[in-house]
């Protein structure tokens, strides 16, 4: 039982980070990295059967941090926006040297 | 000046010495003063030259800072002198065998080595202080007319009063290092006067070469002090000269090694060969610095050094013979020199040198006072030459000036017929002349006979160790002596005599010096005649030489000085037996040889007046370049070229060679390499940072997913 969860939560992960990595609008890069967070979250709960009540609540945590990280990361793409008036990541490379 | 001090006083009582401190710190005291005026009248002179004009002092304008100097520059050296003399009285009085030490503090204490700020009173210092401090005091007062209207009034005065102050430090201090600091300071004011007129290139660098030069010995003066360290464990004079009879055996290789060393740095210091170059160029800074520093006392220093160390010298026959080696062949080869040059100072540079020959011949034959005598009559007399040349070349520079024409005013080929202008220095000059010569009964003919004739003694001693070495030295000596003659009648016969070579217009110009600067060539002068007669043998004072006995002379210089010289003396007489009282060749006594030399200087006097006076002199713009042997005198035997090419141009190639590559290329590739390679990783890493927030995402997964697998299997 837990070994298909597990899987689920794997692919989900997998499928996040390759978003990240391949996407270039912000926007579905954010939703990726909501993706990643949720599929840990779902490995979290697929341990907490066997290992305790610690994984359920970590779930909870990790939902609180993700809805503040989804207003302060919403609240820098529209300042990015207003700049760029894009969401193309490619635009977005003033971060080197 | 001793005599018949010590004679008179029979019972020898205890005695203090009064303010010896007081004469080293007055010349210090002197420079402060002096120093300080010397920078408010810099800043006057550039606040002038800055609002658009000049200080005009030949025009009357004489501030403060230049009548100050007039008084202490002078002023703190005489009262010294005074001091001084006070100092003698009571020492002749005292019957002193021992040196009185007095210690101040404690000036350096590391490991196993302490050194005190201490002063040490003894008959050689005394003597040296004498010099120093007397003959000192007439050249200052003869440079108060003689700088009176230069621009660096005061800071001539200051660098004047501050050689005194080493010089006193050198042959007062009561150990080696001590003295090495005095020597040292020296050399700094000898830089700083020879340089005085920085603004001429030439001048500038011949200070620099001066310094260099004694760098050389005094590197030598170093290793023998570190020697005399590791050897005695101290660097005190007493200390050492009561040990080193017991602790070194006679003829053991580390006398010799401290000796040769010694020797080195004193043949910087008084301009000996290989090193006596810097002497001629350090002509260049103002006459009287000639006088004091290049005639009178500094150069005389290394003579000091070796009378100081008769014991050490004692102990090594080698290294003695050494010295009476280089200092007759120096004489000889610089009394050639002098034979042919024209510039008045320089005859007397060479002249210089080769007297200073003279004196470390008397040194390495064992007759420490016979040098510390020469050392003595030579500073009144060359002093005087200096002193009087100076007031020629004053007086020449003058009238060549109220016309304009710009002639050497040092060249004797533009003087001639001076005596009708300025009798007096024509009179001073002629009585040194003589006793330089080594005519009787001026001071230079007792001081130097006494030198030679202690050459040939030394010869014939009974367990003399190179008896044929000796018996040439003795000759080259008595030949130099013949040369001296000639070369300094030459020089009086070409400014003195003869008919004017100035100019007609310029002849009118020609004045006889200022009181203020003939009235010490008269006193030195005096000296001249008289000072040889405090060390008479007894030969010669009983002779008609000395008047059957009625003239006063006596062996007092000798006496005055046996203290001193004991312990030498000690070690000489227990190894080299009885010396000789017959000359090495031909036979004869003293008294002969004394009658031999004076009469052929004299003769020799007479001759050169003829020759010099018979041929016909041109100004030095019309004058031809000598020929043959002639040229290589006049080019100074082209030792300058010699060493440029040996020593000078490859050290200037080893230069270039470590500045160009070992600097530029070795060191500097080393270090801009490791600045470039870091730069090169630097770029190859900036190629890895895009901007990309996916590449760095997909690199950083990689990332996660090394570490994770890393930690995983």
């Amino acid at each position: 039982m837990i070994t298909e969860a597990l899987f689920v939560s794997a692919l989900i992960f997998a499928i996040g980070t390759l978003g990240v990595i391949v996407r270039r609008n912000v926007i579905i890069m954010f939703l990726c990295i909501e993706l990643q967070l949720n599929a840990v979250n779902l490995a979290f709960v697929a341990f907490s059967r066997s290992v305790g009540i610690e994984g359920q609540l970590f779930v909870f945590f990790v939902m609180t941090v993700a809805a503040a990280e989804a207003a302060v990361g919403l609240a820098i793409i529209i300042s990015i926006f207003r700049h760029y008036e894009s969401v193309n990541v490619d635009k977005f490379n003033l971060l080197k040297w | 000046m001793f005599f018949a001090l010590q004679a008179t006083t029979e019972g020898a009582h205890e005695w203090s010495p009064v303010l010896p401190g007081l004469v080293i710190l007055l010349p210090l005291l002197g420079f402060v003063i002096n120093g300080a005026l010397a920078l408010t009248h810099a800043r006057r002179s550039a606040d002038a030259v800055r609002a658009g004009g000049e200080l005009d002092l030949a025009a009357g304008d004489r501030p403060l800072t230049h009548t100050l100097p007039t008084w202490i520059g002078p002023g703190v050296i005489g009262l010294a002198f005074l001091i001084t003399v006070v100092n003698l009285v009571g020492m002749a009085g005292a019957d002193l065998h021992e040196p009185i030490i007095r210690t101040y503090w404690t000036w350096i204490v590391t490991g196993s080595l302490t050194v005190d700020a201490a002063i040490q009173l003894d008959q050689l210092s005394m003597v040296m202080m004498l010099v120093v401090t007397g003959v000192g005091f007439l050249i200052h007062v003869f440079s108060v007319g003689y700088m009176k209207d230069d621009p660096g009034y005061p800071r001539y005065f200051a660098y004047l009063n501050l050689f005194i102050f080493f010089m006193l430090v050198l042959v007062m201090g009561a150990g080696y290092l001590l003295m090495f600091v005095g020597w040292e300071g020296v050399g700094l004011c000898s830089y700083l006067l020879i340089g005085y007129w920085f603004s001429d290139r030439e001048k500038s660098d011949a200070g620099k070469k001066a310094f260099i030069v004694n760098r050389i010995g005094d590197l030598g003066f170093l290793v023998a002090m570190f020697f005399l360290f590791t050897t005695f464990q101290t660097l005190d004079f007493v200390e050492i000269f009561s040990a080193a009879p017991e602790r070194i055996p006679y003829g053991h290789s580390v006398a010799t090694i401290i000796t040769l060393f010694f020797l080195l740095g004193a043949a910087g210091k008084s301009a000996q060969i290989p090193l006596y170059i810097w002497l001629p160029d350090a002509m260049a800074g103002p006459t009287p610095v000639s006088a004091l520093i290049h005639a009178a006392t500094m150069v005389t220093a290394g003579v000091y050094l070796v009378a100081r160390s008769s014991v050490l010298f004692a102990l090594s026959p080698i290294a003695s013979a050494t010295v009476a080696g280089i200092g007759v062949i120096t004489a000889l080869f610089a009394a050639t020199i002098a034979l042919k040059q024209y510039d008045i100072k320089r005859v007397l540079a060479y002249s210089t040198i080769s007297q200073l020959g003279y004196m470390f011949l008397g040194v390495g034959v064992g007759a420490y006072t016979a040098g510390v005598f020469h050392l003595m009559t030579h500073a009144f007399f060359k002093a005087l030459l200096f002193l009087g040349a100076g007031a020629v070349i004053h007086s020449v520079h003058h009238a060549l000036h109220h016309t304009d024409k710009d002639w050497d005013a040092q060249d004797m080929r533009n003087m001639g017929g001076l005596r009708k202008h300025m009798p007096i220095t024509w009179a001073t000059m002629w009585i040194a002349t003589l006793a330089i010569s080594g005519i009787w009964p001026f001071a230079g003919f007792f001081s130097k006979d006494e030198i030679i004739w202690a050459a040939g003694a030394w010869a014939g001693a009974a367990n003399a160790p190179y008896p044929t070495l000796y018996t040439v030295y003795w000759v080259l000596a008595l030949v130099t002596a013949l040369l001296t003659a000639f070369y300094m009648t030459r020089l009086m016969v070409m400014t003195f005599h003869g008919a004017n070579r100035t100019g007609e217009k310029e002849a009118k110009h020609l004045r006889e010096t200022p009181a203020v600067m003939w009235v010490p060539l008269a006193v030195l002068a005096a000296l001249s005649v008289f000072g040889g007669w405090i060390n008479v043998p007894a030969a010669i004072s009983e002779s008609f030489l000395g008047g059957f006995g009625f003239l006063p002379m006596g062996e007092n210089f000798h006496h005055w000085l046996e203290p001193v010289m004991a312990g030498a003396h000690e070690i000489q007489a227990q190894h080299l037996g009885e010396i000789s009282h017959q000359a090495p060749l031909f036979g004869g006594g003293e008294l002969v040889w004394a009658l031999a030399s004076t009469g052929l200087a004299a003769i020799v006097v007479l001759i050169a007046a003829r020759v010099v006076g018979g041929q016909k002199h041109v100004p030095a713009v019309d004058a031809a370049e000598p020929r043959g042997l002639g040229r290589v005198l006049y080019r100074k035997y082209y030792v300058d070229e010699a060493y440029d090419a040996v020593i000078v141009r490859p050290v200037h190639a080893l230069s270039r060679f470590s500045w160009r590559f070992v600097d530029d290329v070795i060191i500097d590739g080393t270090v801009n390499m490791a600045g470039n390679l870091a730069r090169a990783f630097g770029w190859v890493g900036s190629l890895f940072q895009t901007g990309q927030i996916n590449t760095y995402a997909f690199i950083f997964t990689i990332g996660v997913l090394v570490i994770l697998g890393w930690v995983a299997f």
